[in-house]
């Protein structure tokens, strides 16, 4: 009777949009086999599972913890460091908490400016509405209490320590597929690895020709007809793939977009966006300071484009406006 | 104690060095409070150098290279040139002021040229008083 131990593992996610979520699902079949190998313990999206079950749980008594997410507020911070005291191997799933994401963008602006935006300003908010989230509230002499809402948004290892991040927005599936199956065979890398990515930059792994880089026209994609055979960033269009981490199939500039660079830096690069920011300046087909700088003012959001997944990641995190 | 700026100054080796080292032979008094670093081109200085100096504490970073023409490596300096308007247009979206970070042209017989740029600069430096990027990055890690 030496049935062999069934992988106890849990999902969870922070500041997050459900789309490394689906990127689990969207394994296919595979899921079966990991719903048949494994026990999940905690998957809000997709199980019952309540957070008093995992508090009821030995330290350590979970395999793998698949975090996705930034971390926001309380609640995501309060369960972060909970899974982590009970899982072996934690692992920073997908882009918001490799490196903040999409949500780590807010990070350019405050608590204050976001509560009043989304509850008071917004043109959607019913006119004269003054209600904004309170962290305690008394309801008929009850103090009813609702995470609070913190300043500005982290990664998820600057909360807690974390063994493994998979780059992505979200994350291939196949290289979903390939960290479970290198959790269940115990093929793992040394800690702290990227993994579930390449070794290369996207540009080593893109199809297109790529020739001598100068450009006089910054571009968006919609103001000029494209060669498909060729650098998009020859022909104006931005492309983060220069600072950017291959292992997502060169999806975006194969289906004729710049990459966005959701898989974060590329190996050796510690600030994704200055990074680009050199490769981009760089390439300007003029030593006229004036021209340069009206060439510079076609791009209205770099910083939003420079790290559109990873502000919290960045050398300077967020905003130091006064 | 009275706030003295710490500015990081990033000087290429073949002019603006050797004119900072001609300031100093030709005993040009400056303020002490630039920190040279030496590269070898100001196209050396990525930009995540400046980023890095300023979230480790330096109130102001001072980029210097050869005038445009001069480039011991003929082009560097104007790599350097077209980075610099969108590391500024960069840092004023992370809220850093504008003389906080600054880039100028100094040759190797510029000795007095070299000690005024740190001289006006370090004022201007003064008058915003320290960077709160630093205390602001660890602030941030004890309370949220």
């Amino acid at each position: 009777m030496t049935e062999k131990k069934k992988l106890q593992i849990a999902l969870y996610w922070g500041a997050a949009c459900g789309g490394c979520d689906v990127a689990v699902l969207d394994t296919n079949e595979f899921i079966l086999d990991i719903a048949a190998a494994a026990d999940i313990r905690l998957w809000p999206i997709a199980v019952d599972g309540k957070y008093k079950d995992v508090e009821a749980l030995e330290d350590g008594e979970l395999d793998l913890t698949l975090f996705d997410g930034a971390v926001r507020n309380s609640e995501n911070e309060h369960i972060a460091k909970l899974l982590r005291r009970k899982s072996k191997v934690m692992v920073a799933f997908g882009s918001c908490a490799h490196m903040g994401g999409i949500p780590g963008l807010a990070n350019l602006t405050t608590r204050e400016e976001i509560l009043t935006t989304a509850y008071l300003t917004n043109a959607s908010i019913e006119p004269g509405n003054r209600t904004v989230p309170c962290t305690e509230t008394q309801v008929d002499g009850l103090k009813l209490t609702i995470p609070s809402f913190y300043k500005r948004a982290y990664r998820l290892s600057d909360i807690v320590d974390v063994d493994y991040f998979v780059p992505g927005c979200p994350p291939a599936p196949d290289q979903v597929k390939n960290v479970v199956l290198a959790v269940v065979k115990g093929a793992l890398p040394p800690r702290k690895s990227v993994i579930g990515a390449s070794e290369r930059a996207v540009c080593d792994d893109c199809k297109r020709t790529k020739q001598e880089k100068k450009t006089k026209h910054f571009l968006r994609p919609y103001e000029i007809i494209q060669d498909p055979e060729r650098c998009l960033m020859e022909q104006g269009i931005l492309c983060l793939g220069s600072a950017t981490r291959s292992g997502c199939g060169v999806r975006c500039p194969d289906s004729n977009q710049g990459c966005r660079g959701c898989y974060g830096p590329a190996p050796g690069v510690a600030d994704q966006g200055a990074k680009f920011l050199s490769a981009l300046a760089s390439i300007i087909d003029s030593k006229d300071p004036a021209e340069i700088e009206g060439i510079l003012s076609r791009l209205p959001d770099f910083v939003g484009y420079a790290y559109r997944f990873g502000l919290p990641a960045s050398k300077l995190q967020r905003s130091h406006r006064s | 104690m009275s706030y003295e700026p710490k500015i990081v100054g990033f000087l290429c080796n073949w002019c603006s060095y050797t004119g900072a080292d001609l300031a100093g032979t030709s005993r040009i008094q400056y303020p002490a409070n630039v920190r040279i670093i030496r590269v070898m081109c100001s196209a050396r200085i990525d930009p995540t150098f400046v980023m890095d100096a300023l979230a480790q504490g330096a109130d102001g970073v001072l980029i210097c290279g050869c005038h445009p023409g001069d480039c011991h490596y003929s082009e560097g300096n104007y790599k350097a040139m077209r980075r610099f308007p969108l590391l500024k247009n960069l840092l004023k979206s992370y809220g850093i002021e504008d003389d906080r970070v600054r880039q100028a042209w100094v040759s190797a017989s510029e000795g007095q040229r070299f000690a005024d740029i740190v001289g006006d600069m370090t004022e201007r430096v003064r008058a915003l008083g320290p960077s709160r990027v630093h205390s602001t990055l660890l602030a941030d890690q004890r309370e949220r």
